[in-house]
């Protein structure tokens, strides 16, 4: 489809999601004139007011190769250390790099008060989410909200490609020669450790939360799709807070499934460059406590503005062509947040790497954001966590904010002269005040997400 | 939470499609344990449909078969798909081939044991951009689903597709996951009433459990309820098959209720 009949799309579309939540108000454009081809919000927005409200990400932190917890995380991109190695994981024979964690092996999942009830739950999944709570003082601060709020009032909703599947792979291998029955042992822990509900049902448990919970699973969008519907269930009443995020961990299926696929670098992935040659796989947790601004926040707080999901409706791996899914995701986030291309001072990219993703991805945001708003890939840094990228970028967008700082683009040495959009190579130290964050997925799932300080 | 249900699929044991399935629920037919006819899920072009896992065929079928009963365009409609524990005959073959020395997996497996499979393909069938959410939440995964449907329809002002659906696993996970059926059911809801509604339904958490969960009074679905997850749906698909005015109460994880009151339309 050329680019005219694209714009012809989302604007259609955007004046019909406009016209459906029926106000006519105008609205301040802000302080940036959209440039390039990037206007089709502005020039059709009627709306006054958000649409959604802004939710506090009272809390927050990540773990991932690059370290644990927020001041790592942030040494690492200040200092562009990767975090990417090559492949250590288990016995693996796969000619590729990772970004694996440190120490996930030696985590304790157990103790408490309560030490038999988590126990069953222990995987390297799940003791990567511990890693991932222990971090900026996460569990104390979901620990006051459940007493500001009760346990049923908080929910969990996280985000994973495929939980605990470590696990099942492992018992495989240990299967009864004669009746092919897998390890009793593995029989009574399948629930709390490769079941996809497993993480969210380990970090309810562990923080003695009570409310609403599910395990999002739309591949690589996965927890960026749990702030959505954690945003949904706040404004429906289903809860007050939620603990959103997501966790994926290193597993066989998918290191020797991206090998099938084709899909990955045998060298640390190089994102947006001329001669990029695939993705590199990595694990990560990340968790954000979200909830209304009215109970929580101080000003320069960072703040989910909005969200957008959209589908590919074309392959279950390879992106629409001209990435119409991915614009209408990021589309319906600034309608979401009431906010025009121009006031989005960075993206941060998906950019896996791959030929084709990359490509299509510039594609997408150069139709919308022209070329005028600075965006980067952090994944030369942390590797693909899957279904935690989304949150992993939603993190590193929070930091970009209170930091101001913007990440370059890590291994990258010459960006491809056919990318139309402003990749950076290099770090900025720049004031930044709103972010968006784009994660799309297997299945053709996109999701994009938009944080700003309030 | 009001919303209207315009379509509904079904597709398990003595509950192929929703014709039949209502006369069952309502009593009006007697529960029969006959083998589930096969999915056709004729909405997957041929090339797709034959490629495609078991699971996804499951979902797509009930999920064509709440379509055609709604008056909703397909591509306007969200959708929200759950299953506990995605397609496990693809887990198997996936973890067979790895346990072996040289871990071949082919790229095709690969792609079908994404849990967004059944999404993905419905995608593929329909050409729909609209958000699709797959999630799981072990036996609550209706549950979980229909909140999640719920709070789209009403908050994006947009028909939700929910599709729920879990099959036996096969022999080696079956004994860590005795999931019984395979049953699958879809339901097309709406925020304001269609032309042509199925029944209306308020919603409402509740941590109230001093009244018991809505049961099956038929053993046989009583089994099927209690044996697998989609299967949850069945008190309230009975409600709305009685036409009755009734209230259902659905267990939600290990702390809630799902109060469900059903009107007929």
């Amino acid at each position: 489809m050329p680019q005219g009949l694209v714009h012809e799309h989302i604007e259609k579309d955007v004046s019909r999601l406009v016209e459906d939540r029926g106000s006519n108000q105008a609205v301040d454009d802000g302080p940036h004139d959209p440039q390039g081809p990037g206007h089709a919000v502005s020039q059709h927005r009627h709306v006054g007011e958000r649409l959604m409200v802004p939710l506090i990400l009272t809390h927050y932190t990540v773990v991932s190769a690059l370290g644990k917890g927020l001041t790592e995380t942030y040494r690492a991109l200040r200092n562009r250390r990767s975090g990417l190695r090559p492949c250590d994981f288990e016995d693996v024979e796969v000619s590729t790099y990772i970004g694996r964690v440190n120490d996930v092996e030696d985590v304790l999942v157990g103790g408490g008060s309560a030490p038999m009830e988590l126990e069953r739950f222990d995987c390297r999944n799940n003791r990567l989410a511990l890693l991932g709570l222990q971090q900026d003082g996460f569990i104390q601060g979901a620990i006051e909200a459940r007493k500001r709020y009760g346990a049923h009032r908080v929910a969990v909703i996280l985000g994973s490609s495929t939980s605990g599947i470590l696990e099942t792979e492992h018992a495989y291998s240990r299967r009864n020669p004669a009746t092919g029955a897998l390890p009793s042992s593995y029989l009574t822990s399948h629930r709390y450790t490769h079941n996809m509900f497993s993480s969210a049902h380990f970090v309810r448990t562990y923080l003695g939360l009570r409310g609403p919970a599910m395990v999002i699973s739309t591949a690589c969008s996965s927890s960026a799709k749990a702030f959505a519907t954690a945003a949904r269930f706040i404004e429906a009443g289903f809860c007050d807070a939620a603990v959103v995020g997501g966790v994926d961990s290193l597993c066989l299926s998918i290191l020797y499934g991206f090998a099938s696929l084709e899909l990955m670098s045998s060298g640390p992935c190089r994102p947006c460059d001329e001669n990029r040659n695939g993705l590199t796989l990595g694990e990560s947790a990340g968790f954000a406590l979200l909830e209304k601004s009215d109970h929580a926040g101080n000003p320069g707080a960072v703040a989910l503005l909005g969200y957008g999901e959209s589908c590919d409706g074309y392959h279950m791996s390879h992106p629409h062509p001209e990435g119409t899914g991915a614009i209408k995701a990021m589309q319906a986030a600034l309608l979401r947040s009431a906010l025009t291309p121009g006031d989005i001072d960075y993206i941060h990219l998906h950019g896996t790497a791959t030929r084709s993703n990359d490509s299509i991805e510039d594609t997408a945001v150069h139709s919308v954001f022209g070329f005028s708003t600075p965006c980067s890939s952090t994944k030369g840094w942390t590797g693909h966590t899957l279904g935690a990228a989304g949150v992993t970028g939603a993190v590193i967008a929070a930091m970009c904010l209170t930091r101001g700082f913007v990440p370059g683009t890590l291994n990258t040495t010459r960006i491809d002269p056919n990318l139309s959009s402003q990749v950076l190579l290099e770090n900025r130290e720049q004031p930044v005040r709103r972010v968006l964050s784009n994660s799309f997925g297997f299945g053709g799932n996109n999701c994009s997400l938009i944080f700003g300080t309030v | 939470m009001i919303l209207y249900v315009n379509g509904i699929g079904t597709l398990g044991p003595g509950l192929a499609g929703w014709a039949g399935s209502r006369a069952v629920l309502a009593g009006e037919s007697p529960s029969c344990e006959a083998a589930p006819t096969e999915p056709s899920a004729s909405m997957l072009p041929p090339n797709e449909r034959r490629r495609s896992s078991e699971s996804v065929r499951w979902a797509l079928h009930v999920a064509q078969e709440a379509m055609q009963q709604g008056e909703a365009d397909v591509r306007e409609v969200a959708t929200v798909f759950a299953s506990s524990d995605g397609d496990t005959g693809v887990l198997d073959r996936l973890c067979t081939a790895l346990a072996e020395p040289q871990r071949t997996i082919s790229p095709t497996l690969f792609h079908h044991s994404v849990h967004n499979a059944a999404s993905g393909y419905w995608g593929i069938a329909t050409g729909s951009q609209q958000s699709s959410t797959a999630l799981a939440c072990y036996d609550s995964s209706f549950c979980a689903a229909l909140l999640e449907a719920a709070a789209y329809a009403q908050i994006e002002e947009k028909s939700v597709l929910l599709v729920a659906y879990d099959l036996p696993p096969p022999p080696p996970l079956y004994a860590a996951r005795p999931l019984r059926g395979g049953f699958a059911a879809a339901l097309l809801l709406t925020r304001t009433p269609a032309p042509r509604n199925l029944a209306q339904i308020d919603l409402a958490l509740s941590t109230d459990r001093s009244q018991d969960a809505t049961n099956m009074d038929d053993a046989g679905l009583e089994a099927l309820r209690s044996g697998n997850q989609a299967a949850r749906a069945l008190p309230l698909l009975a409600a709305i098959a009685r036409q009755r005015g009734t209230l259902v109460r659905l267990e939600y994880l290990e702390d809630q209720q799902l109060l469900i009151q059903v009107t007929p339309c």
